[in-house]
């Protein structure tokens, strides 16, 4: 090691095992920006999709509030309606925005970018994932419209009460519904498989795993979590799918609905569940993990400073990957299934709070006497880790079998959630839109807009959602039209809940700041600098700004360092980027 | 670290081999690598087909049918239990042959065999599906439905078609790409490396052995199906 850097630098990158990757050039503009091979712009297909569904989602869930806040005052919500918004709110946000937008949206984008390669392995089907994702979006929207309007199973969608007559939706919703989720997943492998082989296999002289930026490493593990745990969703929307057209009875018990004797018999409910489930929390994680990756780069690049334990941050990653596969029967405590299994459940839950509580240490003290530069991304990462440590100190309270009991069910678990992966993860979206803006339009947001977003954002979910703990612990149930004269509710909850309201319509209206900013800079904003932040990874060293088809210029970057020196003793700027060899830095 | 690859002893060695320069997994086309890693997906929708089956037999109410009497097949007169599927998994087992020696003759540039070996692989898949073709005609004969079932507990029915059918499914498509494939062996796309007619690549000949790969894959999830379904 040369004596100015601190971490892994040397002068000398191997030699390239594999000759450069055919790329496809598109000549009409359809072939470039339409059915487009360019896994940027894949990127942006995905992101302006995934966020125009979002929007859905957002209207649904403050059409959700205004019943809650001012019960009897709305005639068009009525309580099939509530539970189809419910249901939908959920889904939409969880899968087809979150998971679509890291993955999809940051994956296509900055994986290739920041490895180093030209594009992803088989840009083809990296296409086509696109549009087979967007087909699934069209199925989930078609849902709205069919007779009977979108399911109301809520997200969880459990059977029986899913396809059973008297669940809003339970004829074509439902089946619309798991038709969707079935090719968002085939849609998805498409794109997770290129995602995965790209890391492992296309990397640019010098990229070894161990220093790549810890965004492709939470996106990386994610993808792979969602391989592994997307097919046993898959195969319980196949077997409901079943149920409903044929009349198997997989899932489905015998019973009287209607007052009538079913034809079903035989089937386990609790098998949904545990198949549900096992999909269920690894999803939690899918979009977890990539926040965790992409925060840790937005503290490092602001805060002049490396990322603390950077390899212990990667070994969290991987750890919290495995362990997210044996947790899945925490959602079940009050499911009837075997006590012990909850016991089991419970531990391994407390146990991945191990390495998650060592992901949150290591960003405070990225920030300790950190150079922080208060940018807009370095806003909404500080924001992401006040909120995370709030929503993760509940999560304990919930893994805790006797603890949860009470709480099921209740806004202590919307509150819960909410706060550790619903605004956590939006946080990081929005900081690491505004952090790559200037890279992907070539111009600069504006910075006012920006703020006034992030505070209206970050301050109104707290208005939100704090005040659910309370309700929650009152025992006020989560899934519930309107509460009516309950006697262990007290009167006080209705004001709660009508402020409640007041932010949400506040948080939602903010948003329009975002897309206006977005929008106008878009075509008036002042031009970006090529590395405004002053960053180190390979995004900001291209020849074009934004990058061109291929990314980089004739000749690929190697890498000769790690992705965070940051404020290297005797160098002379305050970063080194990861293409710049020891001998080339410039001495102090 | 310099130039020299000495790797220091225990973890750390391995951490550093496993994320060396470039490539984890050296010497492996990304098509492979991509192959491997969806048949790692693709196990876990079979693995949860498989426990859905498991825990759906032990909830039902109903007597779960006897595999030996229902898979039984009249032979000469006497009925011969697990015939047809001895025939069937033999046939696929054998496939799974055709298609390793395909893949070797790819790689020594041999079109000829390569081709015919490919097509007697597709023929015995095609084999395959059509005797399960037979035994669900034979199944659905005796009155077996996916939601009810004369010989005892509905789900038989339901599981039965359900995970052979998604099995069959995945021979069909195998059956498929292995005649497109060996189209282009025939025609020497992967001696030529022709670019392909949708996707652009330059053929070669390791698309075989990632064909191979899925084939096997196949394979051996069908020897799991045989074993839970027929055998317990
Ligand atoms: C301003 C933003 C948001 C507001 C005001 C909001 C509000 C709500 C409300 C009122 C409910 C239903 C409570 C009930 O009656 O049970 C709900 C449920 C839910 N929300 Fe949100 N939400 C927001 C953002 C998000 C985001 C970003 C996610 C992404 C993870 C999310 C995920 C969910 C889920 C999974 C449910 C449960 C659905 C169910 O019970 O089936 N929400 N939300
Ligand atoms: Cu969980």
């Amino acid at each position: 090691m040369s004596e100015t850097t601190a971490h892994d630098a040397v002068d000398f990158a191997p030699p390239a095992e594999v000759g450069e990757m055919e790329l496809y050039h598109a000549k009409t503009w359809i072939g470039k920006y339409v059915w487009s091979q360019d896994a940027k712009v894949i990127a942006i297909q995905y992101g302006i999709t995934a966020i125009a569904i979002g929007l859905v989602a957002l209207v649904l869930s403050v059409i959700m509030r205004l019943q809650l806040g001012f019960p009897n005052t709305f005639s068009f919500i009525d309580p099939s309606n509530y539970i189809q918004f419910v249901t939908m709110h959920g889904m939409i946000m969880v899968v087809y925005l979150l998971t679509a937008l890291f993955l999809g949206g940051f994956g296509n984008y900055l994986i290739p970018l920041m490895v180093g390669a030209r594009d992803m392995v088989f840009p083809y089907l990296n296409m086509i994932s696109y549009w087979v994702y967007l087909a699934a979006v069209l199925i989930l929207v078609a849902s709205f419209f069919v007779p009977g309007g979108a399911t109301g199973a809520g997200w969880t969608l459990y059977p029986p009460q899913a396809i059973t007559e008297g669940t809003p939706g339970s004829d074509g919703g439902i089946i619309l519904m798991l038709l969707s989720l079935g090719v968002f997943i085939i849609g998805f492998t498409m794109g997770g498989l290129n995602y995965v082989v790209t890391v492992l296999q296309a990397r640019t002289r010098g990229m070894s795993l161990m220093r790549m930026p810890l965004t492709v490493w939470g996106i990386f593990v994610a993808t792979i979590l969602a391989l592994l745990a997307f097919p046993a969703l898959l195969v319980s929307a196949i077997m409901m799918l079943l149920d409903k057209l044929i009349g198997t009875s997989f899932f489905m018990p015998a019973m009287v609905s209607l007052g009538e004797q079913t034809a079903y018999d035989g089937g386990s409910p609790i098998l949904f569940q545990h198949l549900f489930w096992f999909f269920g929390h690894p999803e939690v994680y899918i979009v977890a993990l990539p926040a965790f990756g992409i925060v840790s780069d937005l503290l490092s690049t602001h805060a002049r400073k490396a990322i603390f334990g950077y390899r212990m941050m990667v070994w969290a990653i991987v750890a919290i990957g495995g362990l997210s596969f044996i947790v899945w029967a925490h959602h079940m405590y009050v499911s009837g299934m075997n006590p012990y299994f909850g016991f089991f459940f419970a531990t391994t839950t407390l146990i991945i709070a191990v390495p998650t509580a060592l992901k949150v240490y290591n960003w405070v003290l990225t920030l300790w006497r950190g150079n922080i530069r208060l940018n807009v991304p370095m806003l909404f990462a500080i924001g992401f880790v006040f909120t995370f440590i709030n929503g993760g100190l509940t999560g304990l309270f919930l893994g805790n079998v006797t603890v949860d009991l009470p709480l099921s069910d209740t806004y202590f678990v919307i509150a819960h959630f909410h706060m550790v992966m619903a605004v956590s993860p939006v946080l990081v979206i929005f900081g690491a839109i505004y952090h790559w803006y200037p890279k992907i339009t070539g111009r600069m947001y504006d910075d006012g807009l920006a703020k006034v977003h992030f505070w209206l954002t970050f301050l109104g979910t707290y208005a939100i959602y704090y005040p659910m703990h309370y309700l929650g612990l009152e025992g006020i149930p989560r899934r519930y039209f309107a509460y009516g004269d309950t006697a262990f509710m007290s009167e006080s909850s209705q004001d709660l809940n009508a402020a409640i309201t007041i932010a949400a319509i506040v948080v939602a209206l903010a948003q329009l700041f975002f897309i206006y900013n977005m929008i106008v800079s878009y075509f008036r904003g002042k031009k970006a600098d090529p590395n405004p932040w002053e960053a180190t990874t390979l995004e900001w060293q291209t020849a074009d700004n934004p990058p061109k088809h291929g990314n980089f210029g004739p000749e690929l970057p190697a890498v000769y360092r790690w992705a965070y020196d940051f404020g290297v003793p005797g160098a002379a700027d305050d970063y080194i980027p990861q293409n710049v060899p020891p001998k080339d830095v410039k001495k102090a | 670290m310099s130039e020299s690859v000495q790797l220091q002893p225990g973890l750390k060695g391995l951490v550093a081999d496993w994320s060396s320069d470039q490539r984890a997994f050296k010497g492996v086309p990304w098509g492979k690598a991509m192959m491997w890693i969806f048949l790692l997906s693709d196990t876990f929708v079979f693995s949860c087909f498989l426990v859905a089956y498991m825990s759906v037999r032990m909830t039902t109410m109903v007597e779960w049918p006897n595999p030996s009497e229902v898979f039984a097949l009249e032979a000469f007169g006497t009925p011969v239990p697990l015939l047809l599927i001895a025939i069937m998994t033999f046939i696929l087992i054998t496939s799974s042959g055709t298609m390793a020696m395909a893949v070797k003759f790819g790689y020594e540039k041999n079109r000829n065999v390569t081709f015919w070996l490919l097509i007697i692989t597709a023929l015995l898949g095609a084999s395959f599906v059509g005797m399960q073709a037979f035994e669900w005609t034979k199944l659905i004969q005796e009155g077996v439905r996916p939601w009810s079932n004369p010989m005892g507990a509905p789900q038989f029915g339901a599981a039965f078609f359900m995970i052979t059918g998604f099995h069959g499914t995945h021979v069909t498509f195998g059956v498929i790409f292995l005649i497109i494939i060996a189209i282009k062996v025939r025609r020497g796309d992967f001696d030529h490396e022709r670019p392909g007619f949708m996707t652009g690549r330059k053929g070669r000949y390791e698309m075989v052995e990632t064909m191979g790969l899925y084939w096997h894959f196949v394979d051996l999830v069908w020897v799991f199906i045989f074993a839970f379904f027929y055998l317990w």
